[in-house]
């Protein structure tokens, strides 16, 4: 039986930590790891809580919520490592900083 | 009545649409003569028939109206013309003087390059003096007040590749725009305290609503009124742009700086002579201010070496009679004398602008001597001249001056009568002098070419006038209430005839003994020589009292004092602009984080809201 | 037990997230990214969601993490890459955006258990039946819920539009790119 609280501590942390990667890394590759970090936190605490809920019938909400989100996070990737893909032959490197275009 | 309307509104229009005509296309000169000078010429015929019409009446009013201008809440101001005995005065000295000068130029201009843009801007003139004297309410008159004096300030400067005609154009524009300013807010004040600017009207709520005399508010506004005349009429306090108007060419002299324009202030006063009744400090400061600017003038005028700087000085000194008259209550032998003066100063003022022509612009009347024989026409109406304005017996000036002096005693002002008196003197002193200096003694200069045959006829149609135009429309004397006539003594009646001879002996003399060529030795006479060439040296008071510590102020706020606040809110918002605009910087991680600080902030609220209830 | 097998697979999640962010290689990160996941259906499974255990293995190590490890060859970023995300990533220049983070953190953590919330009484503190079974799911997802299953191939369908979409224009577009470089 594990406590909810514990769980609630692991997604923040998880969470938290992928926000760190997200504000600390220059690099797009390590921002959408960073992002996947940050998925997974949020689908654990669906799952927690759809285990916890006092009727049975929303038992199962949880894990349904985790396919909507495992779909998303497939397509997020898909898009983003395109976009990682056509970054790297156009500037030959993935230095998010130096893309700056967009500010005039 | 209507067809004699519909020809009233056609006095103004004809100028106008003349000088429109001319604005906006290309004539030869030959049309644009026939243009200019027939549009005058047809004016001056209706005003010719309309003083046949009304000669024998003294109690006659025609209007017209030619549209609507504002109409806004109480303020109705119509273009609406309106004839009386004064105006109808006027209009005929206008038209009559201003038809005579446009053929006049013709013969002057001719060899001008710019002779369309002269016309169209003697045509615009004449069509705003006449809006000037027609209009049947203030609005409209300070519309023709304002229409002159820019015609004025474009024909000073008609020759404007000239820079010192460009300084004389602007002296004379900002000088009288003093008086106009003042003359604008005394409109305003008029329209707050009786509710209207027609000028019948002003007259009669004057009355009722000022019920008792030498009320403070009737005396600021007519005070107010007073400043708008002294500027345009070129009075003691501001006249010192009327000499260096002379910068124009002379029939623009003649026509504006001595017949007309100049004139409007003493227009301007007699048309409200009611209203001018209901403060009678300001009419004794009227008489004060004439007096002491025909002195002044008159003395400025005997030691000019100029040929029409002594006619300018003269023409100050003439205004300055006709402000004395209508300080003392005299308006008629105001107008009387405003218009015997129009026709001898038109007549010398041509005159003078002849003999410019034949000597090849020579100006220095030192230069000249002995014309006589040579330039007899010239000669002979300058003589006329110069005799009207001395008024000697039986010319013009005689009659009107006369009139001026004997009013004075009649209403009891005989300190006055006693500077008039003296005004007279030197005013016939310097006259003499003048044509003594120029057309007796020795020859020194040969004219070139005799005056054009043009010019000659309008010479000699104007020493018509300024020998017989002393005969009086009786519709005049109607115009102000009568003086009591109280007598003259033998002393006061024999001694403004005589002492014109006297003063012209007194030229003769000092001509013979050759005085007036002579440069002056004596310190202190020489000082007060040039004290009188400068007019008093009125431009240089000016330039100490107001130009210097305007200028030092200018020097203070170099800087733009008030200005630096408005700068520092430009700079700080700049600052601000830069600052955020820092933020602006096109990189995800900034944008992330603002958007984590937000979060951040966002929970720290919501924790504190918590803690808080 | 089973508290215990949730307390090192936690501790695992963290240890290997940390490292994931930290490492500078993109295929160590990927590894440790992979433990990750492992570790998390670790924790699905122990809260009694097989079948999102199961995903979470098949889709997101598997799946995902090829599509990750795929580009990463393509882009075929040797020692000099690793230079290059030496310079790019440093703790010392990111201190600002942890001290960031463990604020936020804090806040959460303060929110979450020393504020009286609703959690108690909306949920409870065990969990009715062990195992909730993968026909439960089924049942759900083609009955209540089925709307979001149209939903999900929507965005799959759009996802894999947009990707080709991207890659194949990165071919049309190279030579007015470097026009633009060479501008810049």
């Amino acid at each position: 039986m594990i406590p909810l609280s514990w769980i609630f501590f692991l997604s923040l942390s998880l969470f938290t930590i992928g926000i760190f990667g997200v504000l600390a890394r220059r690099n797009l590759l390590f921002i959408l790891i960073s992002l996947e970090l940050m998925l997974n936190a949020v689908v654990l605490l669906f799952i927690a809580g759809s285990r916890y809920h006092p009727t049975s019938i929303a038992n199962s909400d949880g894990q349904i919520m985790y396919i909507l989100i495992l779909t998303l996070a497939a397509s997020e990737i898909a898009i983003g490592l395109s976009l990682v893909i056509h970054m790297y032959r156009q500037h030959h490197h993935l230095d998010i900083d130096k893309l700056n275009q967009l500010r005039d | 009545m209507t067809y004699y309307a519909s020809l009233l509104s056609l006095i103004p229009l004809l100028p106008l649409f003349s000088a429109l005509i001319l604005l906006f296309s290309k004539p030869n000169k030959l049309t644009t003569a026939l243009l200019a000078v027939g549009s005058i010429s047809g004016a001056a015929c209706i005003s010719l028939f309309l003083n046949f019409v009304f000669w024998q009446q003294t109690d006659f009013v025609l209007t017209s109206n030619l549209g609507n201008w504002i109409k806004i809440a109480q303020l109705h101001i119509n273009f609406s013309l309106y004839l009386d005995a004064l105006s109808l005065v006027m209009i005929t000295i206008i038209t009559g003087v201003g038809a005579l000068i446009h053929l006049y130029s013709i013969g002057f201009m001719y060899q001008d390059k710019d002779f369309k843009r002269y016309f169209t801007y003697l045509n615009l003139f004449v069509s705003a003096m006449l809006f000037l004297v027609l209009a049947d309410n203030l609005l409209l008159l300070y519309l023709g007040w304002e229409g002159v004096g820019l015609c004025s300030y474009l024909l000073i400067g008609f020759w404007y590749q000239d820079r010192d005609n460009n300084l004389a154009a602007n002296k004379a524009f900002l000088m009288t725009r003093i008086g106009d300013t003042a003359m604008a807010l005394g409109l305003f004040l008029l329209f707050i305290e009786l509710g209207t600017l027609n000028i019948q009207d002003l007259q009669v709520q004057a009355l009722s609503v000022w019920s008792s005399s030498n009320n403070n508010m009737a005396n600021l506004c007519c005070l107010l009124l007073l400043g708008g005349a002294l500027g345009k009429s070129a009075q003691f306090p501001l006249q010192n742009w009327l000499p260096d108007a002379m910068a124009g060419p002379t029939p623009v002299s003649a026509l504006i700086h001595a017949a007309t324009m100049v004139t409007a202030g003493i227009y301007l006063i007699a048309r409200n002579s009611q209203l001018f009744q209901m403060a009678p400090d300001v009419m004794y400061l009227i008489a004060f201010i004439g007096t002491i600017t025909l002195l002044l003038g008159a003395s400025a005028a005997m030691v000019q070496s100029d040929l029409k700087r002594i006619l300018a000085y003269s023409t100050i000194s003439q205004l300055g009679y006709m402000f004395l008259a209508l300080g003392v209550g005299a308006g008629a032998s105001a107008v009387f004398h405003l218009m015997t003066h129009a026709f001898f100063k038109a007549l010398l003022f041509l005159s003078a602008g002849a003999l410019i022509y034949s000597l090849h612009h020579e100006h220095n009347i030192f230069k000249m001597g002995g014309l006589l024989k040579k330039l007899p026409i010239v000669a002979t109406s300058f003589a006329i001249g110069c005799a009207a304005l001395a008024s000697l017996p039986f010319t013009s000036g005689f009659f009107s001056k006369e009139l001026i002096l004997e009013q004075l005693i009649d209403s009891g002002h005989t300190n006055f009568w006693w500077a008039a008196v003296l005004g007279a003197f030197i005013t016939a002193f310097y006259s003499a002098r003048l044509f003594f200096v120029v057309f007796l003694g020795d020859s020194k200069q040969s004219p070139d070419k005799q005056p054009e045959k043009i010019m000659s006829l309008v010479l000699l149609l104007l020493c018509f006038f300024s020998l017989f135009g002393g005969i009086q429309p009786s519709g005049i004397q109607t115009l102000m209430p009568k003086l009591n006539a109280s007598g003259l003594t033998t002393l006061q009646h024999w001694l403004p005839i005589v002492l014109p001879f006297i003063a012209i002996s007194l030229a003769w003399w000092m001509f013979k003994t050759n005085l007036f060529g002579k440069t002056i030795t004596v310190p202190a006479l020489q000082y007060f020589h040039q004290l009188l060439k400068s007019g008093w040296a009125f431009d240089r008071i000016y330039q100490v009292i107001f130009v210097s510590p305007f200028k030092f102020l200018c020097q203070l706020n170099k800087s733009d004092i008030i200005d630096l606040h408005y700068r520092a809110l430009e700079k700080i918002s700049k600052l601000l602009h830069k600052k955020f605009s820092q933020f602006q910087n096109g990189k995800l991680r900034c944008y992330n984080a603002s958007l984590i600080i937000f979060c951040v902030l966002a929970f720290a609220w919501f924790i504190k809201g918590a803690l808080m209830s | 037990m089973i508290d215990n097998l949730f307390l090192i697979s936690a501790a695992v999640i963290l240890i290997s997230a940390l490292l994931t962010i930290t490492a500078h290689n993109v295929v160590h990160a990927l590894l440790y990214l992979v433990v990750t996941m492992l570790a998390v259906s670790m924790v699905f499974f122990l809260l009694g969601a097989s079948f999102a255990a199961a995903l979470q293995i098949i889709v997101y190590a598997g799946a995902i993490m090829v599509l990750f490890i795929f580009v990463t060859m393509m882009l075929h970023q040797g020692e000099k890459s690793l230079a290059q995300e030496r310079h790019l990533f440093h703790f010392s220049t990111s201190i600002g955006a942890f001290i960031l983070t463990l604020i936020l953190f804090c806040e959460l953590i303060f929110i979450l258990f020393f504020m009286p919330l609703d959690i108690d009484n909306a949920l409870t503190h065990t969990y009715h039946s062990e195992f909730i079974s993968v026909k439960q799911i089924g049942k759900q997802l083609y009955g209540p819920y089925s709307l979001l299953v149209v939903i999900s191939a929507m965005m799959l369908l759009s996802a894999l539009i947009t990707a080709i979409h991207i890659s194949k224009s990165a071919h049309i577009l190279p030579k007015t790119t470097k026009n633009q470089e060479a501008k810049l």
